[in-house]
């Protein structure tokens, strides 16, 4: 099976929990993790999208750049002082015929930003380019949904989402995903002017949120601060280069394959196998890998079976330094045995809150 | 959350049952609340799908949007809304009290009704979807253009209403059902996965055969349990997307008729799961007792609510799209006023909450080992009446200090102040307090049966105090340039409620 590139998307989501070294090497392998999850019997986290979000997405993506971008333009003027000189606009996604590849597509979109690059007054926008992005030994092409023109020397990513900001403003959640992908899409532009012999200050670290205003379709766009998305990227691109070394603790005969023999088949690798294989990745599960790992609910389980207290939420863990059991510190919290000198502290914070409720509930301590 | 709550979810988790979290309820429940269970479309800012309304259990009212992106329709469906909230939030305005409250500075007569509506909702998205569709419609125009039935405006004012009162702690006016039921339980799951309301009630009420592990797994399960709103199942939207493509192409009425009904079977079957949970989640609040202090808080909610009413009756100006800096400024302190109290209220209240206070050092529970009810201290003129309490608790209270004012939740009335506090070999400490009141206004011994502790009786003494008084703004001609000056009355604009129709 050809492995599953990176996405902007994926990059993103490691940044959310970057200390799960499963995911890290999962991912660096391009392992369809849905997939993985249905082999390991568990339900994948269901991340499908609505039909008629994605319907909703892409019209309104066609009428900010219907009539030779004029919407567009008209918000880069807006939001960038642009001048009101004409712009161009190269669509990298119709250029080399609707089945380029992405390949073809990356070729064509190094060989505009070259241009770009040489001319100081290039008033080119480039629409649906491709940008490569080395990771862990793999490279990821990433498809920024358009790159303004040079306005005041410098080049903007733009993100255009159909989520709505209603009197200026738009659900937090869903503006900082954008920006986390953003600053995936900034970074590897960045990475490929300086390939270019280009300066990376060529690329502003701001990006242009299009999305529409209020309730109606109209768009409306701000410039929104990327430099701390930015360092979070970096810092966790440098460590997924260390993937081949989580990987490397594997044995020998571990295997990720999912590929069936011929058409439907028998699986290559048993699911015995597989299930081996992924336990001997260590795991970080936290509530939050719901949100966006399709794995998350496999883990959930073997979290729950390890009586990790952290599956209930960071603040439980938080509660409860050194205590990696609910059975264990439990027992602790009831008497039935004693702590180490390093978790007495706690232990005794625990002991006095199952003294308090035990009077409030009036139930002994431990019933 | 507190090591208290750590602990009630590790139990919890480890029992498979969620642990109580409170001893009584701390929100008002309504002899009839209006439930509200909206679906919107995916997508979209603010497009509405259906909703199963009703303030009966047995008559759930099923709304729906044949072609949720067309706006006529959008609005259509907010009128058949408006048609059902309205009356019912009418039906309260008839009947009422008077009492003596400030008005315009001066203490008057004034009148509020004996009873107001409450809203129920699934969860949070559900009233953000309500603060959404409010801010959707009470500009519109009932008039010119686009023009659409009064109720859809007037309903626009009221949900927003309604969803601002939602963020004071303490107002049960619109209530997440979710939250809710947080507030009184904790379960073995996290936080997020508590967002989701057939695994939150799986937890405090599993059924019969299974636990709280198992209950909460069937109830993530779409297809079993439909999301409760306002976000539908992305599986369900493809099922959807076919049916109202489907209508829309239909060219005869009997076909669009009978698509239609396929529609309503098929949200009703999306929603009907959620209803019986929402009424379920009423039951398990409804089996605790009510707070103490709920009634005066209610009586709040009544007052507000009549006079909004009042106030739509007269003026009725939209709510403004935004606050002024004043407005703001304000709003903020109502709201910490209103979170702080509703703090200190809940632990005078419940034990439960109270232990939090304990655990953090703020208060200790005794039994009253000995007392000196007639002493007599030298005061600056006269000898003062000041009876002596020993309390014996088995944790001293680190945060305490001697001449600290203390008071206890059974003794609201008789402020304390503490003594002295001597620790014994065992753990357990002795605490002197001395009475300085609640005494019937003695001012010599002895004081009537009851006002001073006996031994044997068991006290929780707090140096919380409920005597807290909210931060005074000067008038609004006297605003400083901070906040932009003395601000200019909010007149709406045809810039509010212009919008494309399309």
């Amino acid at each position: 099976m050809p492995p599953l590139s990176y996405d902007a998307r994926k990059i993103a989501a490691l940044t959310t929990n970057p200390g799960c070294a499963r995911r890290a090497v999962l991912d660096a392998a391009g392992i369809d993790k849905a997939r993985l999850a249905g082999r390991l019997g568990a339900t994948p986290g269901a991340f499908t999208q609505s039909p008629f979000a994605l319907t909703r997405g892409r019209a309104f993506e066609a009428l900010v750049k219907a009539n030779g971008y004029a919407e567009l333009i008209t918000l880069l003027r807006a939001e960038l002082a642009a001048p009101v000189e004409e712009a161009r606009v190269a669509d990298l996604a119709a250029a080399e015929g609707d089945r380029a590849s992405v390949r073809t597509r990356a070729r064509a979109t190094e060989r505009l930003l070259k241009r770009v690059i040489a001319e100081e007054d290039s008033r080119l926008i480039l629409d649906h380019p491709v940008l490569t992005l080395e990771i862990a030994g793999q490279t990821a092409y990433l498809e920024p949904d358009a790159l303004s023109h040079r306005i005041g020397d410098r080049i903007h990513v733009v993100v255009i989402k159909s989520f709505a900001a209603i009197d200026g403003q738009a659900d937090p959640r869903k503006t900082a995903a954008a920006a986390r992908e953003a600053a995936v899409h900034v970074l590897a532009l960045r990475r490929t002017l300086t390939g270019l012999g280009a300066s990376a200050d060529l690329v502003a670290d701001q990006f242009l949120l299009v999305c529409p205003k209020d309730f109606s379709n109209r768009p409306y766009g701000r410039l929104i601060d990327l430099r701390q998305q930015l360092d979070a990227v970096e810092h966790q691109l440098r460590r997924l280069a260390r993937a081949e070394d989580l990987a490397g603790a594997l044995d020998a005969d571990a295997s990720l394959d999912l590929s069936v023999q011929g058409d439907q088949g028998p699986p290559v690798v048993s699911d015995d196998h597989l299930a081996r294989t992924v336990e001997s990745l260590d795991y970080l599960y936290e509530p939050g890998c719901l949100d966006f790992c399709e794995l998350s609910r496999h883990c959930r389980e073997k979290a729950l079976a390890a009586g990790a207290p952290a599956r209930l939420g960071g603040t439980v863990g938080g509660d409860l330094p050194g205590l990696d059991h609910i059975a264990v510190a439990l027992s602790l919290a009831h008497g039935q045995a004693e702590p180490d000198e390093h978790r007495r502290e706690v232990v005794e914070r625990l002991r006095a809150a199952a003294r308090l409720r035990a009077r409030c509930l009036g139930r002994g301590v431990a019933s | 959350m507190s090591v208290l709550t750590t602990y009630a979810r590790l139990r919890a988790a480890e029992a498979g049952r969620a642990e109580p979290l409170a001893t009584v309820r701390h929100v008002h429940l309504a002899a009839r609340p209006f439930v509200l269970i909206p679906l919107a479309l995916a997508g979209e800012a603010c497009a509405p799908l259906a909703a199963l309304v009703g303030a009966e259990r047995e008559r759930p009212e099923l709304l729906i949007v044949a072609e949720p992106r067309d706006r006529t329709q959008r609005f259509a469906f907010v009128a058949d809304l408006a048609d059902r909230v309205l009356p019912h939030l009418d039906s309260f305005t008839r009947d009422t009290e008077e009492y003596t409250g400030r008005r315009d500075g001066a203490k008057r007569i004034l009148t509020r009704c004996t009873e107001a509506p409450q809203i129920l909702v699934p969860n949070p998205g559900g009233i953000a979807f309500l603060r959404l569709l409010g801010r959707s419609t009470r500009f519109r125009g009932t008039e010119g253009p686009h023009a659409v039935p009064p109720g859809v405006p007037l309903l626009g004012k009221w949900l927003t209403w309604f969803t601002d009162r939602a963020e004071f702690p303490g107002s049960s006016q619109l209530l997440a059902m979710t939250e809710a039921l947080s507030v009184h339980w904790a379960t073995g799951q996290s936080g997020t996965e508590d967002g989701n309301l057939a695994s939150l009630i799986g937890w405090i009420a599993p059924p019969d055969g299974h636990d709280g592990h198992e209950a909460a797994r069937l109830a993530e399960d779409p297809a079993l349990r439909p999301p409760a709103g306002p976000a539908t199942d992305p599986v369900f939207d493809h099922t959807l997307h076919e049916l109202l493509d489907r209508y829309e192409r239909a060219g005869t009425d009997p076909l669009r008729a009978a698509l239609r009904h396929q529609l309503e079977k098929q949200l009703r079957s999306q929603l009907a799961p959620t209803w019986d949970l929402m009424w379920r989640g009423v039951d398990l609040l409804r089996s605790l007792p009510p707070g103490a202090s709920v009634a005066g808080r209610w009586e709040f909610d009544r007052t507000l609510f009549t006079d909004y009413a009042a106030y739509l009756a007269e003026t009725g100006l939209p709510q403004a799209r935004r606050d002024h800096a004043v407005g703001a400024a304000r709003r903020l302190a109502r709201l910490e006023d209103a979170t702080a109290r509703y703090e200190l209220a809940r632990a005078y209240d419940d034990p439960l909450v109270m232990a939090e206070h304990e655990l953090a050092g703020r208060a200790f529970t005794g039994v009253v080992i000995a007392t000196d009810p007639s002493r007599m201290v030298k005061g600056p003129r006269s000898a003062l009446f000041r009876p002596l309490v020993t309390l014996r608790t088995d944790a001293l209270p680190p945060r305490l200090e001697l001449g600290d004012k203390v008071k206890s939740p059974t003794r609201r009335d008789q402020p304390a102040r503490l003594l002295a506090v001597r620790a014994l070999p065992d753990g357990d400490a002795e605490i002197d307090l001395e009475l300085e009141g609640g005494l019937a206004r003695k001012r010599k011994p002895p004081a009537p049966p009851g006002c001073v502790p006996e031994p044997g009786e068991e006290l929780c003494y707090t140096v919380l105090d409920t005597g807290h008084s909210p931060l005074a703004f000067p008038d609004d001609e006297a605003t400083p340039w901070t906040h932009g000056g003395p601000p200019t009355p909010y007149t709406p604009t045809e810039d509010d409620a212009d919008e494309a129709w399309e």
